[in-house]
């Protein structure tokens, strides 16, 4: 497994949240999840301006082996969807916390990211889950 | 209590992902499903499938038992070594079990059945046979090994016994007979599978079962788990028991009714059920589906025809098309413009016919 990076923050859910310097927030899933879910084959993008709300589903990944919701960490609007996984969903399996990002948001309620773990209490997560 | 395979230790150094199948703790992928789906369908792939059963049957009457216990006739099988495929089933015409039946003496055949239903199977067995004074019994010290693939035979082949190879290299399809392997170990070859290509599935006794692995991987035989193995026979067209049929279907809504023999004067278990329903008229058809659009198709989406509803027993991304497919179960009669229901969304889908691919190729309309 990948090094998780510092400056992510997580959904339990398995979802990272990094705030860019312009103050949005771009969305994936970690390389964990990425590894649980396998090849990827499809990934449904939300439409750039529809409006997302915290923990609930803005898109939907799906592997060989099943589909799964993917929750926005942060309420806001979607800017920005990387069309790349529309041809290439297994760029989410080689790169999940780089290239393979899902979704950017304009956050509307900064204060949700302070309920996010951060990466360390995410590693502990993973961890227990794999025990 | 989770069961283990001999190979079990192999398959976790090589990483593999881990999961329960049947009770069986049992590798899902060592690392990308799609690669060993790949694998298989271009050169060779090799599958533990040591969790299945093989149960021996030997007695002076055991032709006459699986003629009633078997959908299928064994009067097909008329050299040693021949195998057939059946349904077993139960006096409604409901399906207990797929299994394949290997004719290897006048007093002995070999069954091979699922994992999943050891235990009804064997009880099942056990009961029918005692009127017929069959021994049943069931052979734990083997392990399986499925060597599947373009260049699977030759792969297993440079691994005989020289004495054996010419032999085994004319073994027609859907036969089998005894080798020897590396080291001398005893082998049982027989020229099925799971996967809609050539190749082996090879019973060794468990003590040998690494040592034929390792041979194989040093052959360049790729290992592929049980995630591969489902794509591979959904593309084929090969039902899936529990998945694509059950006690609560009949081999006629579950396109098996190629297995279905009504030989005359032929008194098998549940023939007087499937005779009376294709009298009535089979209310329900399995039909292949294929996704033309983005999606994936998947077990237990429903549906939409103009007769009703049905909905999607094996449904999957398939890595050779690039697309999605599915066997469906729906109601007989024309159906119309099919829809499949993806959350909440109605998605058109083609009605094929399957097998979706054959030797490594898509099959024609497909």
């Amino acid at each position: 497994m990948s090094e998780i990076p510092g400056d992510l923050k997580f959904l339990k859910s398995h979802e990272w949240a990094r705030v860019e310097d312009d103050g949005l927030v771009r969305v994936g899933i970690s390389d964990h999840a990425q590894g649980q879910l396998g090849d990827l084959v499809y990934v449904e993008l939300p439409e750039v301006g529809s409006a997302v709300k915290a923990g609930t589903g803005a898109a939907v990944v799906e592997s060989v082996k099943a589909a799964s919701d993917i929750y926005a960490p942060v309420s806001g609007e979607i800017v920005e969807v990387n069309e790349l996984l529309n041809d290439k969903p297994e760029t989410i399996n080689e790169d999940a916390f780089g290239e393979g990002w899902i979704f950017l948001v304009r956050p509307s309620d900064r204060a949700e990211l302070d309920e996010l773990l951060d990466a360390n209490d995410y590693q502990d997560l993973v961890e227990n889950e794999d025990h | 209590m989770t069961e283990k395979t001999v190979l079990n230790a192999t398959h976790r150094a090589l990483g593999a992902r881990m999961v329960d199948f049947g009770g069986w703790d049992m590798p899902i992928n060592y690392g990308s499903q799609i690669e060993e789906h790949h694998a298989v369908r271009r050169e060779a792939g090799m599958f533990d499938v040591s969790h299945m059963t093989v149960i021996d049957l030997h007695g002076a009457r055991v032709r006459d038992f699986l003629r009633h216990l078997l959908a299928n006739s064994v009067d097909k099988l008329k050299v040693h070594g021949k195998a057939l495929y059946s349904c077993m089933l139960d006096e409604r015409g409901g399906v207990i079990d797929d299994l394949i039946v290997y004719y290897l003496g006048d007093e002995f055949y070999r069954l091979v059945v699922n994992a999943g239903t050891r235990a009804k199977d064997l009880a099942w067995i056990e009961r029918q046979a005692q009127a017929f004074e069959v021994q049943v019994k069931e052979r734990p010290e083997f392990a399986m090994i499925a060597v599947q693939g373009p260049a699977a035979r030759a792969k297993v082949l440079g691994l005989l016994h020289e004495v054996d190879r010419q032999r085994i290299e004319k073994l027609g399809k859907f036969a089998a007979a005894a080798a020897q392997g590396p080291h001398g170990m005893p082998l049982f070859v027989a020229r099925t599978g799971y996967t809609g290509e050539d190749g082996f599935e090879i019973v060794v006794p468990a003590e040998h079962a690494v040592a034929l692995w390792e041979a194989l991987a040093a052959a360049g035989v790729a290992p592929a788990g049980l995630g591969a193995r489902d794509t591979l026979r959904l593309e084929a067209g090969m039902n899936l028991y529990g998945q694509d049929m059950d006690e609560t279907v009949t081999p006629w809504e579950a396109n098996l009714g190629w297995t279905i023999a009504l030989d005359e004067g032929r008194d098998f278990i549940g023939r007087a059920a499937l005779e009376q329903q294709k009298a009535a008229g089979v209310p329900r058809v399995m039909v292949g589906l294929v996704l033309d659009d983005k999606g994936v198709l998947r077990h237990g989406q429903k549906v939409l025809t103009a007769n009703g509803e049905g909905e999607i027993l094996s449904g999957s991304f398939a890595p050779t098309l690039n697309k999605a497919v599915a066997f469906a179960r729906i109601p007989a009669g024309e159906p119309g413009d099919v829809r499949v229901d993806i959350r909440g969304r109605e998605v058109p889908v083609r009605l094929v016919k399957y097998p979706f691919v054959r030797d490594g190729k898509p099959c024609e309309g497909i």
